[in-house]
């Protein structure tokens, strides 16, 4: 077999992902959201993504055939996010992908959208030398993984205990009367803004905490400062500064995630680190490990923004990764799985 | 013609192969288990062993019941319809999934599915015709319909509370008469259509801002 082209499909959350790679070369990548419909509820409404995706499946798939010019039948392999995710959204994606495959004979792989986030860097930047340290933020996870086999170990170092880094920062937005999703906006307004302005709490990184969770991030308590900073300043009567407390308040996020992400590349003596998820298109975060990566002689790699949100391609570079490694498919009787464990890369011999 | 059929709208997990030839209909393959969780895991794999058991031969189209039912099972069975269908190259239809049940009754009946939350989704049928749009209520809240017995899950869950007899072995929705019901347009070959479940109901969310 030449490369295999394989396409992706991702429903774990508000988006509905159609992306079509051959090998390391993406073909299409087509997505329709539900995110302006989820705006006006100021946050995702499982519900409203569920029905969403459902109305946008067989047209995005259509529009990603004709953007990339294949058709079903020249597939070499049908992947499809299982987990973790909203239950409901995903199992739009598993039944459609499954029902795809069972009617155009394409094998098929049930795969984890955490390590599809990891594969999507394949897709611009070639093979991911192994092992790395994934660091993933986003609306839904903010995780430390450690990618030993991108087709088989991969497993997780951290996590967030509490509120995913996106959700901080959307919650954050609505404080600062910043629309839904709230990223963009606090990045924009963060660059007029004045990073040290206050300090706001790093969570988890006291010596007590970082013998529990060494790894692990907070970020409740994080948002919870915030709110009480603004309330006090209203209380006595001051306006509120919107850039310098999105700068401010972006720093301790950013701050947080790169230096434990950098922390455990250099105890687990790995030499490239990884960005992924929403949160990975953010410029400071960006900026903040490109400094400290060169500081601590690491190689740091990441894909372009819109390669970075949930989408179908990063779900179809991992299928091609799978294909092309081998890796057995999945069987007709997957679940999806909303809490799925990082450490099943494919379903292929784990849950089915 | 070959016709793949599927309904999840109640906890029934249902997939058939039915034969239309002429005005007439066969079932060739049948998978049903009650299921109410279980539609992503089992529905594909019915498919599956269906298709194996009807042998050779294309399917020509696709048939789906479009609710009203509990939604989570219910997308999961229209998505794979639809993508079946577009993955085989054949149109697929929906039929409305009480029809499935009404179709086949005599005299007035009311046809009732478990709507969770304690409410049902309901119909009456009038010698097999459906009269109205399928509505969703509370059992003890329903309207007066005339109906002379109750039909279906939700009638045999909720008989207790229904001003009507209910026959309490729960009654799903027949596959055969989804097919026949879909039948003129799988013979004419009519076009594809959208499928939108009939969903009765709202998202349960609150815009944040009027
Ligand atoms: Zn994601």
């Amino acid at each position: 077999m030449s490369e295999p082209l394989v396409m992706g499909i991702e429903t774990s959350c508000d988006e509905t992902g159609v992306g079509i790679v051959r090998g390391h070369d993406l073909l299409a990548d087509a997505i329709a959201s539900s995110v302006e419909e989820q705006a006006r509820f100021g946050g995702v409404v499982p519900e409203v993504a569920s029905r969403a995706h459902l109305e946008a499946m067989v047209p995005t798939v259509q529009r990603a055939l004709d953007e990339a010019g294949v058709a079903l039948d020249d597939l070499d392999g049908i992947a499809v996010t299982a987990g973790p995710g909203l239950a409901g959204a995903l199992m739009v994606g598993v039944a459609a992908a499954k029902a795809y495959s069972l009617a155009t004979d394409v094998p098929l792989y049930g795969v984890n959208h955490l390590s599809a986030h990891i594969a999507v860097d394949t897709l611009e930047n070639g093979p991911i030398p192994e092992p790395a340290i994934g660091l993933l933020v986003s609306g839904g996870h903010s995780t430390i993984m450690m990618v030993e086999d991108l087709a088989g170990k991969v497993t997780q170092l951290g996590a967030s205990i509490d509120d995913a880094a996106g959700e901080a920062f959307d919650k954050v937005a609505r404080l600062l009367g910043l629309p839904f999703p709230g990223g963009p906006h606090i990045d924009r307004h963060a660059r007029d803004g004045d990073r040290a302005f206050v300090e706001f709490p790093r969570g988890l990184t006291a010596p007590k905490d970082m013998e529990r969770h060494r790894y692990d991030f907070s970020f409740s308590g994080l948002k919870t400062a915030v709110a009480r900073w603004i309330e006090t300043q209203k209380a006595e009567g001051r306006d509120i500064p919107v850039d310098d407390v999105a700068a401010a308040f972006q720093e301790a996020v950013c701050d947080v995630l790169t230096r434990k992400a950098i922390l455990a590349a250099k105890e687990h003596g790995v030499e490239t680190l990884l960005l992924g998820g929403g949160v990975a298109a953010n410029s400071r975060l960006r900026g903040l490990a490109e400094e400290r990566a060169e500081k601590a002689g690491l190689i740091l790699r990441y894909p372009r923004p819109k390669l970075c949100t949930d989408n179908g391609a990063m779900v179809a570079a991992l299928g091609s990764h799978l294909v092309s490694a081998k890796v057995a498919p999945s069987q007709m009787t997957f679940p999806a799985n909303s809490s799925m464990d990082v450490e099943v890369v494919s379903l292929a011999d784990k849950l089915a | 013609m070959k016709v793949l059929v599927v309904d999840t709208a109640t906890s029934a997990v249902q997939a058939a192969i039915v034969e239309v030839d002429g005005d007439e209909l066969f079932l060739q393959a049948f998978r049903r288990e009650i299921d109410p969780r279980g539609h992503v895991e089992r529905l594909t794999p019915f498919i599956e062993a269906c298709l194996a058991e009807s042998g050779r031969g294309e399917v020509d189209a696709v048939v789906a019941g479009t609710g009203p039912g509990p939604y989570t099972g219910l997308r999961v069975g229209m998505v794979t319809a639809a993508a079946f269908a577009d993955g085989a190259g054949v149109p697929v239809y929906g039929v409305c999934s009480l029809d499935g049940i009404g179709g086949n009754t005599l005299g007035r009946a009311l046809v009732a599915t478990d709507a969770r939350r304690k409410e049902i989704y309901w119909a009456v049928y009038d010698s097999g015709a459906r009269e109205g749009d399928p509505q969703v209520c509370k059992p003890a809240e329903l309207p007066e319909t005339g109906a002379d017995y109750a039909i279906g899950e939700g009638a045999a869950m909720y008989a207790d509370l229904l001003p009507v007899e209910a026959e309490t072995t729960p009654v799903y929705p027949d596959l055969v008469k989804l097919a026949e019901l879909a039948a003129p347009r799988i013979r004419s070959g009519a076009p594809s259509e959208h499928l939108t479940p009939l969903y009765l109901r709202r998202p349960d969310a609150k815009p944040v801002r009027a």
